[in-house]
Order: C-alpha cells, then structure tokens, then sequence
C-alpha cells in the first residue's frame, strides 16, 4: 500500500521537524514541546557537566602533590563541594530522565506529548534557576564547603553560601518532582491503545520506576532543606547541637531521600542499557519481566536502605544489622539485570556501534561498582572502608562508569532521532575507549588508597599515598578528554553530520516509527504497534536505507492500522 | 502567559474536542483522568513533604516530652478550635461548589467558592491574632526564645491607637494593600464596564476581608479574656517561676562537658568556676521549649503558606467560574483545586490536636 | 623510609621506648589492601574483605568473560541475523538469584559478626576521653595525663570515650580497622585492643571544616604502662615556661595556626610578639600579653585583617574555662619564645623544685619557682581583672619579685 514516496515521507529524513517547525527564540523559550523540552534539559545538564567536570579536574591536579600547593584548603574543599553539588542536584539526577526521558517517553509510547506539557516547562524554568541559585553560590564570591551532603553542624557553622545552595537543591528538588510526576501520569494514561504495561520498553518501567521514588522522596529532601535554612537563619533548634538539635536527624532525612536519589540516578541508566543491549544485539530481551520487575523492586528497596550511610554514626547495633540486611536484597535485582544482559546478547548479531560500546563500559563498570557496594553492605568492613576513598571509588564506578556511560551510550543512540543526522561511528568509539580507559585509571587506585586508609575531603594526605593519587589524577585528564571528545563527536554531527532517515538501527520500539528528526506531532501517522523488541517488524527499506514497519514494505498487503494523515 | 502554541495553526479541526481540551489528549475523559492521577500524586508529594515535619515532632516529643508538657500551654485551644470549625466549613463549600461545577451551574460555584475563601482569609486572620500574641510575648524559635508575660508597649501610633502590637501591623499591611487593591480596581472596571473583572475583584476584596474578620474576632476574644482562656497562660507563667528556681542546678546533661578523671578534674574545675563555657547562655530557664515552637512555627506556617496558596488557585477558580467555564464534561481543575483544599484542611485536623490538645 | 616520620616529627614523637626507629619497622607496610594489622578485629575484617575480594573477582570474570566471549562469538556479520533462543527461561533465572542470594546472606553473617565485636566493649577496658575539634585532638587519660596523641598500652583494651566540642569529626585508625564518628551534644564511643607496638595514622574521617585534611595525629601502641606513662607524663614544674607552653600549643592551637609562618585556618604565630597586628576594624593593636589573652578567651572581639570581618564571629573557639590563667601565660611564654629564643632557657632545662624561701625570678632563670614564675610574669596580676585564679594562689602569696613588677610597668 504504502509506496516509497509515502514511505519517504513517514520515515525518511524531514526537512521540516520539530526543529525549525517555528521559529525565533520565543518559540523555544515558551515551547510546550516534549522534544525541544528535551533538547534544551541535554544542552543544560551538559554544561552542568562539563562545569562540574572542570571543577573534579582541578581537584585533581590539586591532588598531584601531598600538601595541596595549587589550592588552599578551603578552596579546595569549596571544589569538591560544588563539584559534588552541581553533578548530583543539576546533571545526574536530571540527565537520563529529564533530558533524554523528555524527548523519548512520550513517543516510546505513541504518544504527542506528555500529559502536562506547561508542567514540563516549568519543569524546566526551575531547574535552570535551582542551577541558578547554585552557581550563585559560586559567583557571590561566598562558595560552598559544606560537602554536597550539606551535613549539620557544620553547614550552620559555615558562612559560605550554604542557604543559596540548599534553596538551589530545594528548587531542584521541585523540577525533579515535577518530571516525576508528569511521567507517572503519562505512562499511565497516554499509551496507546494495545500498549500494555508489558508491552513499554524497559527504558519505560526504568523511568517509571524512576518517577516512583521522585515523586516520593524529594519531598522529603524539600522539607529538609527548609528546615535547614531554618536552622541557619534563625537556629530553629531542630538539627544544632547548641540549641538542642539532633544533627543524626538531618543524617537521616537527608539519606532517605538520598539514597533512593542514588537510584533516581542509575534505574533510567540500567532502562537505557537494555533498550541498547536489546537493539544492538537484535535480539529480543531477555527475562523481560524480570528486568522490569527488578526495577520497581530497586526502586520500593530503595526506600528501605538509607541507614547504611551512617553505620558509624552511632545509631544503635540493631538498627545498623536491619539496614545492613535490606541493603544485601537491593544487590539481588541489580545482578538479576546484569545476568539478563548477558543472556540477551547470547546468539545474538551485536553490533559494536558507538551506543553498544558504551552500553557494554557499563555492564563492565557498573560490574564493578556494584560488586565493590558489597564490601561497603558488610558491617565491619565498612567499618573500615566508610569515609574513605573506597566509597569514592565505589560511588564514581556507579554513578560516573554507570549513569555518565549509559548518558552517552543514550545520546549516541538518540542523537539520529533528536537531529537526523548520524555522527563518526569511530570517533565515538575512540570516546568510548578514553572514556573507559581514563574512567579506570582514574578510579581503580582509590579502592587501594581507601582500604589503605586514605580518608576523603582531604586537601593534603600522607605521602604514602601520592603515587596513587598521581595515576588518579592521570586517569583523570584521559576521561576529561574522553568526554570532551564525546560531546565533539556529537555537536559536529547534529549540524555537519550526513543526514539519516527513521530508523537506522533497526529498532522496533514506537519512536523509530517517525522521520529524523520527528515531526512537531512526533507521528505522521499513528504508530503501529508491535512488541518492542520483535526486530523482525522492522524492515530494512533500501531506497530510504532505514528500517520501516513491515506492514509498510508489503505492497499487497494493508497495513494493520490504517495510516491516518493525523489525528488528535 | 505568551505561550507560543505552534500547533494552532496546524490543525484547528478541535471540531471534536471540548474548548479546553488540549491538543494532545485524545477525549476529555483522558484529559480528566489525567489530571485527577497527577493531582493525587501531588498531594501524596504534599503529605511527604508535611511527612519531615511530622517525624521531627514525633522524635522530639519522644525525646523530650517534657517539653511538650510545658510548650504547649502557651497555646490557646480555644482559638486553635475556631479555626478548625472554620476549616472544616470551608471543605464543606468547597465540595458543594465542586459539586455544582459538576453540574455546570457556574454562578453557584461563584458563590461557593467566594465562602470558601472567606473562610480560608479568616483562618489567617485568627492565626495572625495567635502569632503577633506569642511574638509580644517573646515566644520565638529556640534561639529567639526569650518568653515574658504581659506584652510591650506598641511603638507605632497606629498600633497603640488600635490596642495591638507592632506586629500585627507589619503583618497585616499585605492584605490591607491587596483588599484596597481589589476595591479600587472593582470600582474602575465597572466604570470601564469590564462587567466580570469588575465581579470578580469585589468578590476577591471580600474574600480578603475575610482575613480582618478573623483577626478582629480573634483580637476581640483576646481582649475580653485577657490573653485568652485556652491557653491558660497564668500557668504557664507558673510554670516559667518553676523553671526559674530550678534551673540553678538543672545541668545541661546532654550538652557536651569536658569529661576527665576526677584527679585531672581539680585544676579545670575552678577553672571553670570562674568563667563557666557551656555553650549559648540560659538565662531564663530551660530555653529547649524553645524548640516545640520551632517545630510549631514551621508546622504552621507551612500550613499558613499552603492556605495562601490555596487562596490563589480559588481565585483562579473563581475567575473561571465567573467566565462560565465548568461543563458537565469539564470540570476538572476545580475538582483538583478541590481535592487540594480537602489537603490542606486534612493537615490542620492534624495539627490541631497535635500541637493545642496535649496534655 | 617510613612514611609516618613527617607526622611523627610534627608530633614530637622521638625516641620513644618501645617504638622502633623509623627506619625500621613501624611502616605500615601491611599487604597490597591494607595497612598493618594492628588490632584484636583487624585479621577478621581483612579476612572477611579478601573473601567478598575473591567472590567479586570470580563473579567479575565471569561476567565479563562471557560479555567479551558473546562479543566476538556473535558479533555482526554480513548476511547472519540473530538465531532465535528462548527469551525466558525461569530455572535459569531462578538458579541466578537464588546462588548470589545465599552467598549474600553469608557476606551478611560474618559482616555483623565482625561488627558485633568492633562494637561490644571490653572487660576492664582502660577509658580514655577524647576530644575532637576544628582541628585538634585531646586525649585525656585515666591519670590525668593529656596528650595531642593516643598513647596505649599494647594488648590492653581500650574505650575512647569521645566527644566533639563544634562539629562531626570520626575517629579513624586504619591499622585498628575502627572509626566512629563523634557528634555533638553526646557521647560516642570506639573499642579496641592494640596487638602490635607501634605508631600508626589516627586521622579525622568526616568532613569537619576547612583544616579537615589537616586533623591526622598517632596512634602510638607502647610496650607497657611504664613506657606510655613515661610519653604521657608531663609535669609543668619541671620544664621551662615556652615548652610547656609549646605542648599546649600543640595540643590546642596547632590545628590551625602554624609556626613556621604557612597561614592555616588562623595566623601563624611565631613571629606575631610585639608586631603591631592589623584588625579587620582598620586599628591596629600591639601584640602583648592582654591582646593575646583576650585573643584566647574571646576570639571573636577582634579579628585580624583577613581573618572575617568585625562583627562576624571568629573561626576560633573561646578557650574560656579551658584553659587556666596559668597555661595561658606558658603560651604567652612561647609566643614570645619563637620570636626571639635568645631570651629563653633550652629546652631541657630542668627548673629546680621550689625553693624554700619562694623567692623567684622571671622565666629567663631556669631556677624559678615553676608555679610562681609562669603566672606572674607574663601575666601581670593588676591587669587581670577577674582577680587571680586559684592556680595562681600560690604566686600572687609568694613574694613579689621586682622583675614582675618591672615588666607590669611596661605593659
């Protein structure tokens, strides 16, 4: 039915998208649409990013010596601080959902637009201005040096910026909830019909489960925050020694909300990972219901872990066993995952593009991120190891070798779709191999430093430990580099790259089913629904060098759903 | 708001979709059901974020009950109560008025919801009389702490004129402004013959008039009863004079001490006879109480904020009703603001007897 | 060489028996992982982290052997599509949870083990009060003795009795495997059993402010309570004015202001005597005895330029009821030592008992009166206008010499 003209049409490349469908910078700035929403998050949480970035690289150079010659020690603990706050509150925690979540979830369920669009904006005017209040941290001259984790008393001691800093995560905390809950309700109400929970991409139950613990925590973060500019302006006597305050108090608000933040921030990565893993190995995925379960099981457990923070803090031995014991199940759904990767690529075609290299870093690092969380879930070992840069190491292999790859590896999996153009494969396989390399180096000394007892926050250390801090710091330089040339690859793709039609990787989930980039409605016709992993519905189309629906490629034969030129 | 809505001119065929049903939802009852799941979802994020509250006074009043005991005194029931009535009365139009709306009968949800507002600006007129009373009285957070009875002498004209404090005054030039405001812009658009700015301004001066309602009520019953009965603060000063006498050898136990071995103890011992160091100085008594206002002050006003805010999505309602928008088959953000009242009004039945009905 | 011997000569830790030389064996060479084993638990946790070690790494391999073995196995190629296979397969995905599951309970077991007996107190164990702030250490033995180090005793066990004056600090001693964090406003406590003579790292583990980095002392393990004691034991009397008023210095004010001229979290100290200092209100104020009591008792009444503007309160804790008047005029004594040393007797001066006749002299005469002298001279009694403290009971009933009246008339 459909002939290659119509096809052109609906899964070529479009010169008219959502992109250049108006025009001017009003009509960025006041857009509704999921997809610049979504843009504009990704350049955002980059520049977070790379800001952050710089601030860790000049940590590390400060590191390159025992007795901190290129920072004083309060400048020093300002860099970690900021450093600390601005890749947690305004990158990791917006980046998989907000930025690519924004551009994807509406169409991976065939949908125009996520269910509060004018939320979703707002969403995004309150991250720019908790970033805002952030970085006024920063320019106001004051800094910050409390830690990231803003711990009591010492961020009422303080007279850095700690109340522009906090009411920036409280405001941050906001733009969080609200994308939360905006995806929660359009999951719920916006799929298409047919769609059934068990037949979203997994990329969906990650963000869902995701939204989950937004919705449900960063309140909490909310009122912590309040309380503490309370006790900092007025000594409100609810978390100061002085005045009769309990500071473990702000301890535990503080980790109930984030620790489920710390799966805030790699549930949307592990969802990415298996969408890559899935598409790049053509494979169906498997366990399916397995790898979505676990999610929302990481994110419910999530819940019930924050203690393990603070098992020296002096809480009592049964509570710390209680915390220690939940935190052992949490590591259950996470290997569960892993092994599921594994058995998808079995028999498989994997393809070692750009996305499925970085998607394989992560298994590799997040490997070791996790694996090395169970030294920590121990009682007496953590013991030892807590507050030491051991916990450094681990949480950077989470955090950085798990969500930063799986960032890239979405983006590089995207980007055709956000621009419609393709970028270097090789090139961004050479960011992948720095990325990965200079990830290692970076942090695989501090398992050493921390079990040779290197505390963490220090500006200068004993000499001992200089020859790892120097590998540190090498490494450090490699995966600067790396990601630079990450983001390079990309920018000088989405405007010089050659142009690519819908669907180059053969992918079956909804949102290949629209032009590159997609069309200010996403769908020019409604999508066909298929499960998300059955690649045999897509069909490569050699005119268009893409994949379409098989429905499309059948002459003879009708399309399933009739091809609509546009519905409502 | 300027919002650049690229779509309108790509399809306007809304030939089958209510006015306000947003070009991506596909019917109105997905629109609906859309909206009632995210307004639950928010107001379950609005019962986490109370949630802290809650947990620091549970933690506090298991660790220092004796506080409570003494704190809460200084409370006074009696207005606590009224306000809990006027709460509940303003649920209780707010769900007529959602009701109407239901029934698309617009001018009712007028009316009921201009009762609800009234309502909510008394609540706030009354907990301003209770906070500029304790304020007088130096009945601060913990580090402000600094409780006397009786209450100052007013230094503004205005406020000596009137028999009130300065506080009362400060706090009350926002509504004074806001309620002028309406009356005057009421007054010009009825000359301009702007017929339903002009309505619905009146109706907000009166929903803000609400506020002196409730703060002459609640002066007056402070007035006739000499600070209030409810609170019954004869005894808590008691208890302040209790305090007072014992303090002298109430030692701080939970504040850190130098601890050292008694043979090592002499030398520092006198030492700190001379210049005792422990921390901020008590000069009064326990100052701890303190903090059971510190949790009371950011309950409150938490709440007070939610109320207000409350006030703005009501006027936002009410605008809409006056413009006739509420169908049998929309009525969905007067439901939510609803739902989010009932919220709001939830939390006051909690706090009420969580805070005044100790004992 | 050993790596300790720049904190051990910053703590003045020489020669003590017991200890050996530092080029010898005290390093804390322990094994790749870890430092020394130092400590009754330290063998149990190395154990328990080469075991979860040895798991991980048999579970690593694994995974990852099999990830690279499908890479290159199934990789794309020209023509070949992906074989179908199962996409479920619920023993497999059973026998993959449940095996990491039972070796996680065990993780678990011999975690709260260990954990039980790093956290139980001994029998009889010796208490030791500790006191941690911004950035010292305090430890207080049971004899009164008080140190800027931790002296034990080996194969004796020990409670750290902690307590913090300003903000969260932890107490860290890797080779002993033990940490707790000390809050605020109550007490923490930390056990342990040293089984090795030795000097080892006690560092602060939790971010307490700017000189975190900086609050790193010893741990020194003596051979017997001869030994320790012998470390610990300080007797004022005995030693000249400025070293006893550098011991308290090092106990007291080292964590942040220098002598060697660095600027920490306050000024260095060693050549600020009879300077005229700069203060943040724009005066200027001679550095003198009262300027540097008050300095002590309410550091927050002036502040040097670049150290907060006036008003703001000073980084510096009151010393009020923690130091007497008496120890307060050693570091006045030693203040004005590092300036000019010339003046002051060596250090191994032994000051003679009190003489019989209490007749004294100024702290120049090693022969002083060791109570008498220290208050009197560099605390002139008519300045002070509390009046005198007990501790100087002895000096303001002693004789007053002409010397002290001298100095008071130049002040």
């Amino acid at each position: 039915m459909a002939t290659a003209a119509e096809r052109k049409k609906l899964f070529g490349h479009a010169e008219n998208n959502y992109l250049n469908c108006t025009k001017g910078i009003r009509s960025w700035i006041f857009t509704l649409d999921h997809k610049r929403i979504g843009v504009m998050y990704l350049v955002g949480v980059t520049l977070a990013l790379l800001l952050a970035g710089v601030f860790a690289l000049i940590l590390r150079l400060n590191l390159w010596t025992n007795t901190s010659e290129l920072l004083t020690d309060a400048q020093y603990n300002q860099m970690f601080t900021l450093h600390g706050a601005v890749m947690v509150f305004a990158f990791i925690i917006p980046s998989i959902p907000a930025a690519l979540g924004n551009f994807v979830l509406p169409m991976m369920l065939g949908a125009k637009d996520v269910a509060f669009p004018r939320l979703n904006l707002c969403s995004f005017y309150l991250w720019i201005l908790g970033t805002g209040f952030l970085l006024w941290a920063i320019i106001s001259g004051k800094g910050l040096d409390t830690g990231w984790t803003f711990y009591t008393p010492y961020s009422i001691q303080t007279d850095t910026g700690v109340i522009y800093a906090t009411f920036g995560a409280f405001i941050l905390g906001f733009s969080s909830i609200f994308t939360g809950l905006n995806f929660l309700v359009t999951v719920n109400t916006m799929r298409i019909p047919g769609q059934g929970w068990f037949k979203m991409p997994l990329f969906l139950w990650g963000l869902y489960a995701t939204a989950i613990i937004q919705v449900l925590a960063t309140p909490v973060l909310g009122i912590t925050l309040l309380l503490l500019i309370a006790e900092k302006a007025m000594h409100i006597g609810i978390f100061d020694p002085k005045y009769g305050g309990d500071p473990v108090l702000f301890q535990h608000f503080f980790w109930f909300y984030s620790h489920p933040a710390v799966y805030i921030m790699i549930l949307p990565g592990m969802g990415v990972i298996s969408e890559l893993i899935a598409v790049y190995s053509r494979k169906k995925v498997f366990g399916y219901s397995f790898i979505a379960f676990s999610s929302v099981a990481i994110a419910l457990l999530g819940f019930l872990v924050w203690g393990h923070h603070m098992f020296t803090s002096g809480q009592s031995i049964v509570v710390t066993l209680i915390f220690s014991a939940i935190t052992f199940t949490v590591a259950i759904p996470s290997a569960v995952k892993v092994f599921n990767w594994l058995a998808t690529m079995y028999k498989g075609s994997i393809a070692l593009t750009t996305p499925m290299c970085y998607a394989l870093s992560f298994i590799f690092l997040f490997g070791i991120g996790g694996l090395t969380g169970l030294f920590l879930g121990a009682l007496s070992t953590d013991i030892h190891l807590h507050d030491t840069y051991f916990v450094v190491a681990h949480f950077h292999f989470v955090m950085v070798g798990g969500t930063l790859t799986a960032v890239f590896g979405g983006v590089y999996h995207w980007w055709p779709k956000m621009f419609g153009r393709m970028y270097n494969d090789n090139l961004g396989r050479l960011s992948c191999f720095l990325v990965f390399m200079g990830f290692n180096l970076t942090f695989f000394p501090q398992f050493v430093m921390g079990a040779r007892g290197m505390p963490r926050r220090y500006a200068s250390y004993d000499p001992e430990f200089t020859i790892f801090h120097q590998w540190s710091t090498a490494g450090a330089m490699v995966l600067g580099i790396g990601i630079v040339l990450g983001f390079g690859v990309l920018v000088y793709a989405a405007f010089k790259g050659p142009k690519v039609a819908g669907n180059p990787f053969g992918a079956a989930s909804l949102e290949w089913q629209s032009s590159s980039p997609p069309d200010f409605h996403n769908f020019i016709h409604q999508p066909i629904l298929h499960d998300p992993y059955d690649f045999e519905s897509m069909i490569y189309d050699e005119e268009l060098d893409t994949y379409v629906p098989k429905e499309f490629m059948e002459p003879d034969k009708q399309p399933a759903t009739e091809p609509e030129p546009q519905t409502h | 708001m300027a919002v650049v809505e690229p779509e309108h001119e790509a399809h306007d065929d809304h030939h089958d979709h209510g006015e306000f049903i947003a070009h991506h939802f596909e019917s109105a009852e997905q629109q609906f059901d859309s909206g009632k799941l995210g307004i639950w979802l928010f107001l379950v994020t609005e019962v986490l974020f109370f949630s802290g509250l809650f947990v620091a006074y549970t933690l506090y009043r298991v660790l220092h009950p004796e506080i409570f005991d003494q704190a809460h005194v200084f409370l006074d029931k009696y207005l606590g109560f009224a306000n809990t009535l006027v709460l509940l009365f303003s649920s209780l139009t707010m769900a007529v008025a959602v009701r109407y709306a239901q029934l698309g009968k617009n001018q009712h949800v007028v009316w009921y919801v201009l009762g609800t507002m009234v309502c909510a600006s008394a609540f706030l007129g009354v907990k301003a009389i209770e906070y500029t009373h304790k304020w007088d009285q130096g009945i601060m957070v913990r580090s402000y702490f600094d409780y006397h009875a009786g209450h100052h002498e007013a230094s503004m004209p205005l406020a000596r004129a009137l028999g009130v404090s300065d506080y009362l005054i400060w706090i009350s030039i926002v509504p004074v402004l806001l309620l002028v405001g309406f009356a005057l812009f009421a007054v010009f658009a009825k000359l301009t013959e702007k017929a339903n700015a002009a309505f619905f301004s009146a109706c907000m001066a009166i929903a803000i008039g609400g506020y002196f309602i409730g703060a002459l009520a609640g002066h007056f019953y402070m007035e006739l009863t000499d600070g209030g009965i409810g609170g019954r603060s004869e005894k808590a000063a008691a208890l302040m004079a209790y305090e007072d006498e014992t303090h002298s050898d109430h030692e701080h136990t939970d504040k850190p001490a130098d601890h050292h071995d008694e043979s090592a103890a002499e030398q520092q011992k006198e030492t700190s006879e001379i210049a005792p160091y422990e921390g901020p100085q008590n000069d009064e008594f326990d100052q701890d109480i303190g903090i059971f206002f510190s949790i009371y002050y950011c309950m409150t006003g938490l709440h007070a904020i939610h109320i207000i805010a409350g006030i703005g999505f009501l006027a936002w309602i009410l605008w809409r009703s006056i413009l006739g928008h509420w169908r049998s088959d929309y009525f969905g953000p007067c439901d939510y603001v609803g739902l989010y009242w009932h919220l709001v009004d939830l939390i006051w039945i909690y706090l009420f007897p969580l805070l005044y009905l100790i004992d | 060489m050993n790596l300790l011997t720049p904190l051990l000569a910053q703590n003045n830790i020489q020669d003590v028996d017991g200890i050996p030389t530092p080029e010898s064996s005290i390093e804390h060479v322990g094994s790749y992982w870890f430092p020394e084993q130092a400590s009754t638990f330290a063998g149990d946790i190395d154990f328990l982290y080469m075991a979860i070690l040895w798991i991980s790494t048999l579970f690593f391999v694994v995974i990852i052997g099999v990830m690279v073995y499908f890479m290159f196995k199934y990789r794309r190629r020209e023509g070949v599509g992906s074989e179908p296979s199962s996409s479920h397969n619920t023993a497999l995905e059973i026998f993959w949870s449940v095996i990491p599951s039972i070796i996680l309970v065990w993780i678990f077991y011999a975690g709260a083990k260990g954990f039980f007996e790093m956290r139980v107190p001994f029998d009889d164990a010796e208490e030791i009060y500790v006191t941690a702030n911004q950035f010292n250490w305090k430890f207080v033995y049971p004899d009164g003795d008080v140190s800027k180090e931790l002296h034990i005793v080996v194969n004796r066990p020990v409670k750290l009795v902690m307590q913090s004056d300003d903000v969260l600090h932890a107490m860290f001693i890797p080779a002993f495997r033990q940490k707790n964090d000390i809050v605020p406003g109550r007490y923490t406590y930390a056990y342990m059993r040293p089984t090795k003579v030795g000097a080892y790292r006690l560092a602060c583990a939790e971010y307490c402010g700017e000189g975190h980095s900086r609050m790193r002392t010893v741990c020194v393990v003596h051979k017997d309570e001869a030994d320790r004691k012998n470390t610990t034991q300080w007797e004022n009397e005995k030693h000249p004015g400025w070293v006893n008023g550098e011991r308290l210095f090092q106990i007291n004010c080292s964590g942040c202001h220098s002598i060697d001229g660095t600027v920490k979290t306050g000024p260095a100290i060693n050549t600020i005597w009879g300077t005229d200092e700069r203060l943040s209100n724009g005066s200027t104020v001679k550095v003198d005895e009262n300027y540097i009591r008050e300095s002590i008792l309410e550091p927050s009444k002036t502040l040097v330029e670049g150290y907060g503007a006036t008003g703001t309160l000073s980084k510096m804790p009151s010393f009020q009821g923690k130091l007497s008047d008496a120890e307060i005029g050693y570091l006045i004594d030693y203040i004005r030592y590092l300036k000019d040393p010339s003046k002051f007797p060596d250090r191994d001066t032994l000051v003679q008992p009190p003489a019989a006749d209490g007749t004294g002299a100024t702290s120049t005469v090693p022969a002083d009166p060791p109570a008498d002298t220290k208050p009197a001279d560099s605390q002139p009694a008519e300045n002070t206008t509390d009046g005198d403290p007990p501790q100087d009971d002895q000096a303001s009933d002693g004789s007053t010499d002409p010397k002290t009246d001298n100095q008071d008339q130049e002040n």
